[in-house]
């Protein structure tokens, strides 16, 4: 924290320079910094206690074997994490919740991407069609899951029925090991590419005509020129922000997990927050479930730190 | 945007409706498919062909299991009473956070920024176990106050409510404090209203997101009494209704459908609440 503190003095000194001159203006600077603390201090106090303590408290206990309700507890160092390494469940829950990123986070962005140009590209129905894509983003995820699993079900829900009207095989789409995974990435596609739409959708709208105008004079006056030259380059940081939201959406699925499969079978559609979960919540391993946590705190932060870095040098600001 | 002033060829413009009609088809077809099963009789359910209106009207059946089986008004009610009362104080915790941090100087208002964006950075899932520790030793699980308490202060806000604040004249804090204004006043009366945008968005996302979130509610609460609307109808899918799915999609309607209404009648602010998580 040497840099806070800096900026610390830094706006103290400014703030003396500044007042120097009388004792009146100091009177009154001091009256503003009282009002600050006060108007400041419920939230930097529930700031504290609710999210800086809780978060340093985890750190605490992945270090301990305590397991809650237990009244004694012991220092083991970095054991949590030799067992997670080694613990296939928690293997599988990593390798899930990757490949969920990996498939669902451009799933997300092209479709949004291709929708809102769509969308954009005409004028009729433009807010029917917005509307519509966008519902599953408001609707509560445990019920449409619920919705999912009637549709899925695998003799009378919907898909199997058109499956077999056109002669296909009728999968257990959430039973068989190889097909939950793709199962879930599908229903979270479904879920978010609205909010990526919308967002897409906002970036469009910030294109200055100007740019289409001078691209018209440029002679690229076809819809792909146009597409090419202008709309693309300029989403570049709107893109941005919609892949680390998506990302970050994408590695906290876990209501689907939950109510649909349970991780299962087997380790199958295990993932991290169900992993964090189970261990927390229901076998009360209340350390190793912090080790958990702060596996999946690292890889929140350093998603979004490092891709905010990369997607930057890429990135075209004008 | 753009392309409006070419305007599209017949055969773009048919292509156009074909697909988007075809990806609305596939993004709604849960939705047809849930209310439709809610207004069905059991018998037809297993019926070979699907289609969205029943021969016989269930729904009356179907809408009275599912509010009679287990306490669905309750698990409503508990929904927005929760909503309510987290919007409430994170609004009075954050406003008068975030004016300070926008237009008065004090030492380590820096240091208190910073501490704002960590908090910004930290998933509302890493502190369920903490939390859940915390409110054990409190005494407070399986309590409102569980529910509530853990969402009372949002970083996002203060972040959010500071860049509106800032871009309002200091000549307005300064004419406000000439009218012999105390500082609590200039938040909420000069303040919060000039920034009804953004605390409009915030209200929105804020409600949204505690209505629909499973995570901490499994872990907060087990009573029936206590639980919100996205706990609630999966109990009922445990406990009641297993593969009874009139009634269950019944309920599951019944929890979807206070959000969709009204996304569909202030849509633009939905949208915009939703997309200020992202862009700002």
């Amino acid at each position: 924290m040497a840099v806070l503190s800096d900026l610390d003095r830094q706006d103290a000194a400014s703030q003396g320079a500044r007042l120097r001159p009388t004792g009146a203006a100091r009177a009154i600077a001091r009256a503003e910094a009282v009002a600050g603390y006060a108007l400041a201090a419920p939230a930097f106090l529930l700031i504290v206690a609710l999210i800086m303590v809780p978060t340093l408290g985890v750190f605490v206990i992945a270090v301990t074997d305590w397991q809650f309700g237990a009244r004694t507890l012991n220092f083991v160092g970095l054991e949590n994490f030799r067992e997670l390494i080694g613990d296939a469940t928690f293997r599988a829950a990593l390798v899930n919740t990757l490949l969920y990123v990996a498939v669902t986070v451009p799933a997300t962005l092209g479709l949004g991407l291709g929708i809102a140009l769509l969308i954009e590209g005409g004028r009729s129905f433009r807010a029917f069609y917005r509307a519509a894509h966008f519902l599953p983003v408001m609707a509560t995820l445990a019920a449409m899951a619920i919705t999912w699993e009637a549709l899925l079900h695998p003799t009378i829900g919907l898909i199997n029925q058109m499956l077999g009207d056109l002669g296909l095989p009728q999968p257990n789409w959430l039973r068989d090991r190889h097909l939950v995974l793709p199962t879930l990435m599908a229903i979270g596609t479904w879920q978010n590419l609205g909010l990526a739409m919308v967002l897409f959708l906002a970036g469009l709208k910030a294109i200055p005509q100007d740019l289409y105008d001078a691209a018209d004079v440029d002679g690229a006056d076809g819809w792909l020129d146009r597409l090419m030259t202008v709309t693309l380059p300029m989403l570049g940081p709107v893109t941005m922000f919609v892949t680390i939201i998506m990302a970050l959406r994408a590695f906290e699925v876990f209501d689907t997990v939950r109510v649909l499969t349970q991780g299962g079978p087997g380790d199958a559609s295990e993932t991290l927050l169900h992993t964090l979960y189970v261990e927390s919540f229901e076998y009360f391993r209340t350390g190793y479930g912090a080790a958990v946590t702060l596996v999946f705190l690292a890889i929140v932060i350093a998603l979004t730190l490092t891709q905010a870095r990369v997607m930057d040098k890429r990135v075209h600001y004008s | 945007m753009s392309a409006s002033r070419h305007s599209l060829s017949l055969p773009a413009a048919l292509g156009r409706h074909a697909i988007l009609l075809a990806t609305a088809a596939f993004i709604l077809m849960p939705f047809i498919w849930m209310v439709s099963l809610s207004i069905k009789a059991p018998g037809e359910l297993f019926q070979a062909r699907f289609t969205p209106w029943p021969e016989t009207f269930y729904g009356v059946q179907n809408y009275g299991e599912a509010l009679t089986s287990v306490p669905l008004g309750r698990f409503m009610a508990n929904g927005a009473f929760v909503a309510a009362a987290v919007l409430a104080l994170q609004l009075l915790v954050a406003a008068p956070c975030a004016y300070a941090l926008a237009k008065l100087r004090f030492k380590g208002r820096e240091a208190l920024f910073a501490l704002v964006l960590i908090g910004l950075l930290i998933p509302q899932e890493v502190l369920g176990l903490p939390l859940f520790i915390l409110f054990y030793l409190l005494g407070l699980l399986d309590t409102y106050a569980a529910l509530i308490l853990p969402f009372a202060v949002s970083p996002f806000a203060i972040f959010l409510l500071r860049q509106f604040f800032k871009a309002i004249p200091d000549d307005l804090v300064h004419a406000a404090r000439l009218d012999g204004m105390s500082e609590l006043a200039i938040v909420w009366r000069l303040m919060v209203p000039a920034a009804m945008p953004a605390i409009i968005a915030f209200a929105i996302l804020s409600v949204i997101s505690r209505w629909n979130n499973l995570f901490w509610p499994m872990i907060a609460v087990s009573s029936e009494e206590l639980m919100p609307p996205s706990l609630g109808i999966v109990f009922f899918r445990d406990e009641e209704a297993g593969n009874d799915y009139g009634p269950l999609m019944a309920a599951a309607t019944l929890v979807v459908a206070p959000l969709v209404v009204a996304f569909l009648i202030a849509q633009r602010r939905f949208i915009e609440g939703v997309t200020m998580s992202g862009l700002k």
